[in-house]
């Protein structure tokens, strides 16, 4: 069943099948971003409640659903790179982490600055801003260990333990609203009844998420060659690759 | 599966489980903790199992719905008290400062400060919560009969609280 998988074990297979996808992945991103955005920003109504101040969900809330989904994918090449032992799996831990942890930055920071003028206040020690918090560090901790080590496949080993332990923290993060009463609003787009958002705010919304889906996927991509390149440099195939 | 593979598989998911369980555990002892903040009816009728109530002088956090036409201000200070309620009893906040721009009757609002009376918040800091609906605001008055109020216009506070005074 997995066998189509196989031959991209191998880093100058896998380098080669991102290569192909990374300048699609690339131009719809920037397309869908453009659209998104522009609408979202300028196109979309103001809210009845938070006037124009609201239009910062359309880049706070992309930002931090991918900010677990990245940690999901994280956890996932750490699952297949600890039980099967590709070196690929182990690489994509390492490409997937800073793009994880500046995502996770980004939707913090775009709280805060939404948080200041709506609720009054930057930060508040609620569950939903804690857990996306504890989630920035356990990024942190997953880029650090991996590089803690002189030998690169222990490091990938103790970042993979790290990144699977944390997979936790994800649903920790997304039923906080509901589980604990918080500051933060319950979710308005992420569960299974209608969202609560009119459709003429939700489409710019759902185009957003599917550009930064897209812009994550091309970073990923382009990182994950990058390390392909970096572990595989004393091979002929790199080398053939850079000159 | 070659049997080395499946011993590591079971290592890893009974780490992620292990982990998982120990989690829970933590967060179910800690629930009442992780909780941001008191509704009214926990601060005068106890909260949890074993109804513990906050005692009178201790610094809690009380969040509920802002009453209708509770709003009263000082018209030379910034001082302002009003009652919040979540479906059940009220209490009366204490504040002197500056509101938060989405401060309005109706609105949820969470108050830090101490607890001067069973029932009265003495508050040091009032924050606004929003929920997790959007809409244009003509769709609001139409659905809801909300009338919009803009919180970027320099009347858009005033109102309520002179409102409250005229009754």
């Amino acid at each position: 069943m997995w066998r189509w998988l196989h031959p991209y074990a191998k880093g100058e297979a896998s380098y080669r099948l991102l290569g192909r996808w990374l300048p699609w992945l690339t131009g719809s991103a920037v397309l869908t971003m453009m659209v998104g955005l522009i609408w979202g920003l300028f196109y979309a109504p103001p809210d009845y409640q938070q006037g124009d101040s609201y239009r910062i969900i359309y880049i706070h809330v992309p930002a931090a659903i991918f900010s677990m989904g990245t940690y999901t994918a994280m956890a996932i090449a750490a699952l297949i790179a600890l039980v099967w032992q590709i070196r690929t799996a182990e690489w994509a831990i390492a490409a997937i982490a800073p793009v994880g942890a500046v995502l996770t930055f980004i939707a913090l920071f775009t709280g805060a600055v939404w948080g200041k003028p709506m609720w009054g206040t930057w930060w508040e020690w609620d569950a939903r801003l804690t857990s996306q918090l504890i989630l920035l560090f356990l990024y942190l901790g997953v880029i650090a260990l991996y590089h803690a080590f002189s030998d690169s496949r222990t490091g990938a080993k103790a970042a993979g333990i790290l990144a699977l332990v944390g997979v936790v923290n994800v649903p920790i993060i997304h039923y906080s609203v509901y589980w604990w009463n918080t500051l933060h609003q319950g979710a308005t787009i992420t569960k299974f009844e209608k969202p609560s958002m009119a459709t003429s705010m939700l489409i710019p919304l759902l185009i957003c998420l599917l550009g930064f889906a897209l812009m994550t996927a091309a970073f990923i991509c382009q990182r994950l060659r990058n390390e392909i390149l970096r572990q595989e440099l004393h091979r002929d195939w790199a080398q053939q690759e850079l000159n | 599966m070659i049997p080395r593979r499946k011993k590591r598989l079971t290592w890893v998911i009974s780490l992620i489980a292990g982990v998982a369980v120990a989690v829970s555990l933590i967060l179910y002892a800690l629930n009442q903790n992780i909780d941001l903040f008191y509704t009214p009816s926990e601060v005068l009728a106890g909260k949890g199992k074993d109804l513990t109530r906050p005692q009178v002088g201790q610094r809690i956090r009380v969040g509920g719905m802002v009453v209708e036409d509770s709003v009263r201000r000082d018209p030379q200070t910034l001082q302002v008290h009003f009652r919040v309620t979540d479906t059940g009893p009220e209490m009366t906040v204490l504040y002197t400062g500056i509101l938060p721009d989405l401060f309005r009757e109706g609105q949820g609002i969470v108050a830090q400060g101490i607890l001067i009376e069973p029932d009265v918040l003495q508050a040091t800091e009032v924050l606004a919560k929003h929920d997790e609906e959007y809409m244009p605001p003509e769709l609001a008055e139409a659905m809801k009969g909300i009338k919009h109020v803009n919180p970027n216009a320099p009347d858009a506070y005033s109102e309520p609280a002179g409102d409250g005074d005229k009754q």
